[in-house]
């Protein structure tokens, strides 16, 4: 039987795979898609509650639905700024992004 | 025993297995059918607006096999991966378009619940799957390795994103009308002609020539077929295809026709219902006394109505594209960005307001009019068109164009 | 009993493995577009998950947000910012060691986490993607006299939609109003405004951003 702890672990596996890949990534873009990654195993865990715990049945739902259509907005901005970023620079290697070292 | 062991295999999971199997497997027979009978017909209507005959040999009378042929050929041909391109992504493409053109069939009813997936927001679900047909497409753009089909690739995406804007509002009208996104419920609040969603207001109906256009653009047809301008591009985002995968291509263009020619029927032609105000599947339920016989009967009729429908509109859309020249693409984005997406936010606004603010008297006499307007400009348009179709040809031309001493015309008898 | 439940493990099993396999290959692949592509089977997985759930109109706008928009940019962006055909940048094996470690130990926490937590169970009459009609739900949404047949047929999708609008549908809580003491449910009107407004300042950012003028060398 699927209990809650699957889709937990799930999401909990959604959510490492995106730490990985911004981490991982020297791609800007590829940081962003962590960051989509991160965002989904959170939506994953939101709809599990809204699923298991009858006080949330509409809360966890609304609270997925506010959190894709951040990422989207989110994702726009991101793009917008690699977009910037590549044509000062020339590329969207973040390893290359440390003007600001101080 | 026998029995015994029919009703534990019936009442068991692999029961549903088996069912889900077979539906998903007549979906995909009838997608097919469908592609390869709406080939042939757009080779047929093609050669006739051009005033050539189209496929005549094989199969008979018509080349009614002819794309049976083709696909035969296709499928014995090699299977070419360019050397440049992304084996990946290249192979996986297709299968994607595919997958997202054939999983919005999963939510559109053919009949009275003769529906895969009965959901309370089919419509969503529709229009959200064949948005993702739209990323296979930029794969397989991308994947080629070849510049034409990158810019094939970057074109479609380019304008599948931006139409599908208006598409999604303008089918919002008749939801609002309607309170379901229900497509089954949809349809069977429009039972009887004059309650078809096209006619039920002003907004409606220009909602309805506002989604087609749309729709038509977000299908890649022409005019709008900038994606695969071949006089520009080779063939557009498929250059580098051949074999099997272009095959997989097309049945995914073929099949989103298909659909949102079916979203169309549903939201403002009634889906399934002939035009009489009552469900046929309520009727022979009425006749037989027996409600799964009427519902089995009765849904083979409006199987036939609702496909019938559906190839109407696939046939307008093929008469669209063999009539009109193809645009450029500027012109297409500023179509959908500077006219059709203001014009759908005002037609949402306005059914709203419409909704909200009129007595339903009033939206009934505005609903008749319309009703009674359309119908008369129909038979205006037919008579017209058989008048000029008794017309010698040139007719209506300045003088230096019309047929003098012509032999040999057979097409209008004097 | 259901014979749908039966198939919820086996559903609930295919699909998160070909999300969690896909997520993996997803930060595994060097190259960015099939990445991207890994992250597009990996949403689609997701909204699979959330119609497993029952919240259907989550996993639709899932897809339509995702898969039809944000992804759609996201390969628009490497499009635009790639030099070679098929970019691919590399990490050095010692930063992979180091954050996959990090990762696994990050995994380890959770998994302890999630494994404290008891095993409450859903509530009665759960069956994939149908779930039984809450009165709880319909209630408030229906005007009297008047039985609201899409509100007892879809009440996640209606209770979603009213709640956006301002109905109360989330949880109860009491509050005194007028000296009576009367329960209240949450309505969610005030964060829909703030992400329409959320929406159209990223959307004008996001133009404005874009909009900087390309500096010549970078134009390849």
């Amino acid at each position: 039987m699927i209990g809650l702890e699957h889709y937990l672990f799930l999401g909990a596996l959604l959510f490492v795979c995106g730490v990985v890949c911004m981490a991982t990534k020297r791609n800007a873009i590829g940081v962003l898609i962590g960051v989509e990654l991160v965002l989904n195993g959170a939506n994953v865990n939101l709809v599990a509650f809204a699923r298991y715990n009858p006080a949330f049945e509409i809360e966890g739902m609304i609270f997925s639905l506010l959190v894709i259509v951040l990422a989207a907005a989110e994702a726009a901005v991101a793009l917008a700024i690699v977009l910037n970023f590549y044509n000062n620079h020339s590329t969207v290697d973040v390893d290359s992004a440390e003007e600001l070292r101080g | 025993m026998g029995t015994l062991l029919f009703a534990s295999f019936f009442s068991s999971p692999l029961w549903y297995y088996l069912l889900a199997i077979i539906a998903a497997a007549l979906l995909i027979g009838f997608m097919l059918v469908s592609a390869i009978f709406s080939v042939w017909l757009e080779r047929k209507v093609a050669g006739r607006i051009q005033d050539r005959l189209g496929p005549t040999r094989v199969g008979g009378k018509f080349g009614w096999l002819q794309t049976l042929a083709d696909g035969m050929k296709l499928l014995v041909k090699e299977d070419i991966i360019p050397a440049s391109a992304d084996q990946m992504l290249f192979r996986v493409g297709p299968y994607i378009a595919l997958a997202g053109s054939f999983t919005a069939f999963l939510a559109l009813p053919f009949g009275n619940m003769l529906v895969g997936l009965d959901l309370n927001i089919a419509i969503l679900f529709m229009l959200a799957v064949m948005s993702s047909e739209v990323f296979g497409i930029i794969l397989i753009g991308y994947g080629s390795g070849s510049k034409w089909a990158l810019f094939g690739g970057m074109r479609e995406a380019a304008q599948m994103v931006s139409y599908e804007i208006p598409m999604a509002i303008t089918v919002l009208v008749p939801v609002i009308v309607a309170g379901s996104m229900n497509l089954n419920e949809i349809t069977l609040q429009q039972r009887g002609i004059w309650n078809w969603y096209l006619f039920h207001d002003p907004f409606t109906f220009c909602a309805f020539w506002t989604y087609f256009t749309c729709a038509m653009a977000s299908c890649k047809r022409a005019p709008f077929d900038l994606a695969e301008a071949e006089s520009e591009l080779v063939a557009g985002f498929h250059t580098e295809y051949s074999g099997f995968r272009w095959l997989v291509i097309f049945m995914a263009e073929y099949g989103s026709m298909f659909a949102v020619s079916g979203i169309a029927a549903i939201m403002f032609l009634g889906g399934w219902s002939l035009g009489l105000p009552w469900e046929l599947t309520d009727v022979f339920a009425g006749i037989t006394g027996n409600a799964t016989a009427g519902l089995w009967i009765g849904n083979l009729l409006n199987m036939v109505v609702f496909i019938g429908k559906c190839w109407f509109l696939v046939f307008v859309m093929m008469w669209v594209r063999w009539t009109l020249p193809r645009l450029r693409i500027d012109q297409v984005m500023m179509t959908c960005l500077k006219y059709l997406l203001p014009i759908s936010c005002f037609l949402l606004i306005g059914v709203a307001t419409w909704q909200l603010v009129l007595p339903p008297s009033v939206r009934t006499i505005a609903q008749l009019a319309i009703f009674g307007l359309t119908m008369l400009g129909l038979v205006l348009a037919i008579l017209k068109l058989l008048a000029t179709a008794k017309d010698v040809p040139g007719t209506g031309m300045p003088s230096m164009w019309q047929m003098t001493n012509v032999t040999g015309y057979q097409g209008a008898k004097q | 009993m259901s014979p749908f439940t039966n198939l919820e493990p086996f559903l609930f099993w295919t699909i998160a493995c070909i999300t969690g396999g896909c997520a993996i290959a997803c930060v595994v692949t060097h190259n960015i577009v099939r990445s991207a592509t890994w992250l597009l089977f990996a949403l689609a997985g997701t909204s699979g998950i959330f119609f497993l759930l029952g919240a259907d109109l989550v996993g639709a706008i899932q897809l339509l947000v995702y898969v039809g928009g944000t992804m759609i940019l996201v390969v628009f962006g490497v499009m635009l910012t790639a030099q070679g055909p098929f970019i691919s940048m590399r990490t050095s094996s010692g930063e992979w060691a180091v954050s996959v470690a990090a990762g696994l130990l990050l995994l380890s926490v959770l998994s302890v986490a999630i494994s404290k937590i008891g095993k409450p169970t859903p509530p009665s009459g759960s069956t994939v993607a149908q779930y039984a009609p809450k009165t709880t739900l319909a209630e408030g949404m229906t005007k009297e006299g008047e039985t609201n047949e899409v509100a007892s047929k879809s009440p996640y999708s209606m209770a979603i939609g009213q709640g956006f609008l301002g109905v109360g549908v989330g949880p109860a809580h009491k509050e005194t109003v007028n000296g009576k003491e009367t329960v209240v449910r949450a309505s969610y009107l005030l964060p829909f405004e703030i992400v329409s407004v959320h929406l159209l300042v990223a959307l004008i950012g996001a133009a404005y951003l874009a909009r900087a003028k390309r500096r010549k060398e970078a134009a390849v």
